[in-house]
């Protein structure tokens, strides 16, 4: 290795450690998730720099991209409700802080001594690693024939490791199951699109969709895949959220629905076939392990996509249902300010 | 191969640095960034120790790990952040203070 590449990796690192303290510490939170998504786009940089460009492609647009947008969403809708109030919370924080810090310095050394103790523990288990471990990765080249695929990670990902990838589809619809059930969309759109932003989503989308059906279709022997091609399609979707476009009552009912599950309905499918032939879960014949990959991939990609926008817009968008409403169960009685534990 | 080292001392680093943040901030917000930083961390030192034999292509299993992992990470900070939204409607604050555990 070269010194160049060294002190490359060096001041990688050194930016890595100062944007997450710089990001963590900040006291204005709108500054800290910019400098949070500006460490999510070092973290891409770094996956390039360890030879993971798959990785890197799900970073930039998931790690940084989709989280961010999350992130900024979800703080506008905290100052939004009363933002003279949230000024003098943080004025009042501000000065609550200081005399917190001067009680909590003792606990806050012992703290950071732990800490350290804990770094140690970790930095010294893995510089005593055994070395030239082979890994899994001859296992995963020898075998990479019968897999359908060229692309080790997609191999790996779709073909190997299906389980984890199935129970990965999973837990992303999970995960807007949860925040549906938390409550309804919520209405957001005071603050109407400026000309700029309605221009460039004309042009970005059709170019995102375009993108994404060509990592889709590269990601059988090239970095690229299901996730990238996923994350790409929910940035379409959040930047047509942002230029105020909002999913119809006919749309956001059935369509959506099972749009949400297609991926996991799919994977799951594929696997049943299996079992009924007299394989394994989701173990595919390697004549036509590449077909039945691409055609998965292409359900999880549209599921992953519309589940991310989904999880953007933040709960349960409102659809027409003609013959009954659903009960109110749950509501709040008592306008109570706070949890109280009961002692 | 001291790039590799390298990395997986900068993600131990910041995985300490999220667990410290974790606990020291009462914002939400600020969890939910800690916790995030924390996970970079563990993905960092997973993918840096995929790339440590030399000579060969990096091990692609832990690759597809992190790929996955990423994008867990992003569903439960989506989950997270509905549920400071709804700690704020109900208690006015985006904070886990003493007071309101008391």
């Amino acid at each position: 290795m070269t010194l160049l590449q060294l002190m490359f990796d060096t001041l990688l690192g050194f930016s890595l450690l100062w944007l997450a303290w710089q990001a963590l510490t900040s006291p204005d939170l709108f500054r800290a998730i910019v400098l949070f998504i500006a460490f999510g786009l070092l973290m891409a940089l770094t996956w390039i720099r360890l030879d993971a460009p798959d990785v890197a492609m799900a970073e930039a647009s998931i790690g940084a991209g989709l989280t961010g947008a999350l992130l900024l969403s979800a703080l506008a809708r905290l100052g939004s409700k009363n933002g003279s109030r949230a000024i003098l919370e943080k004025k009042h924080q501000a000065g609550s802080m200081t005399e917190n810090t001067k009680n909590q310095l003792p606990f806050r050394l012992l703290l950071m001594v732990l800490l350290l103790a804990v770094a140690a523990g970790l930095v010294y288990v893995v510089l005593t690693l055994p070395e030239n471990i082979p890994g899994l990765g001859i296992l995963v080249e020898e075998n990479l024939e019968s897999s359908g695929v060229s692309n080790p990670v997609t191999a790996v990902l779709l073909n190997y490791r299906g389980y984890d990838t199935l129970l990965e589809l999973s837990v992303l619809l999970l995960t807007l199951l949860g925040v549906w059930s938390l409550g309804d969309m919520t209405k957001q759109h005071e603050s109407f699109p400026g000309p700029v932003l309605s221009t460039l989503s004309r042009l970005l989308v059709p170019l995102l969709i375009m993108a994404a059906g060509y990592l889709l279709w590269v990601g059988a022997h090239a970095p690229g895949g299901a996730f990238q091609a996923g994350s790409l399609l929910g940035a379409a979707g959040v930047l047509l959220l942002l230029a105020g476009w909002r999913p119809g009552t006919r749309l956001a009912g059935l369509p959506l629905r099972i749009s949400l599950v297609l991926g996991v309905a799919a994977f799951v499918a594929a696997g049943m076939v299996f079992i009924l032939l007299g394989r394994q879960f989701l173990e595919y014949p390697p004549s036509f392990a590449g077909v039945l990959i691409l055609l998965i991939e292409a359900a999880a990609t549209l599921s992953i996509g519309i589940t991310l926008a989904a999880l953007f817009l933040g709960g349960r968008p409102k659809f027409s249902q003609p013959k009954f409403s659903r009960p109110k169960l749950n509501q709040p009685k008592s306008s109570q300010p706070k949890f109280r534990r009961h002692k | 191969m001291n790039n590799i080292y390298l990395y997986t001392i900068v993600g131990m680093g910041l995985f300490t640095l999220g667990l410290y943040a974790v606990i020291v901030h009462a914002h939400l917000l600020r969890k939910i960034l800690a916790i995030n930083v924390m996970g970079s961390g563990v993905f960092l030192v997973l993918v840096a120790l995929a790339a440590r034999n030399q000579g060969t292509a990096p091990d692609p299993v832990p690759h597809a790990m992190v790929i996955t992992g990423i994008v867990v990470a992003v569903s439960a900070t989506a989950l997270a952040l509905a549920l400071m939204l709804r700690v704020r409607a109900k208690t006015g604050q985006a904070e886990l203070s003493e007071e309101s555990l008391e």
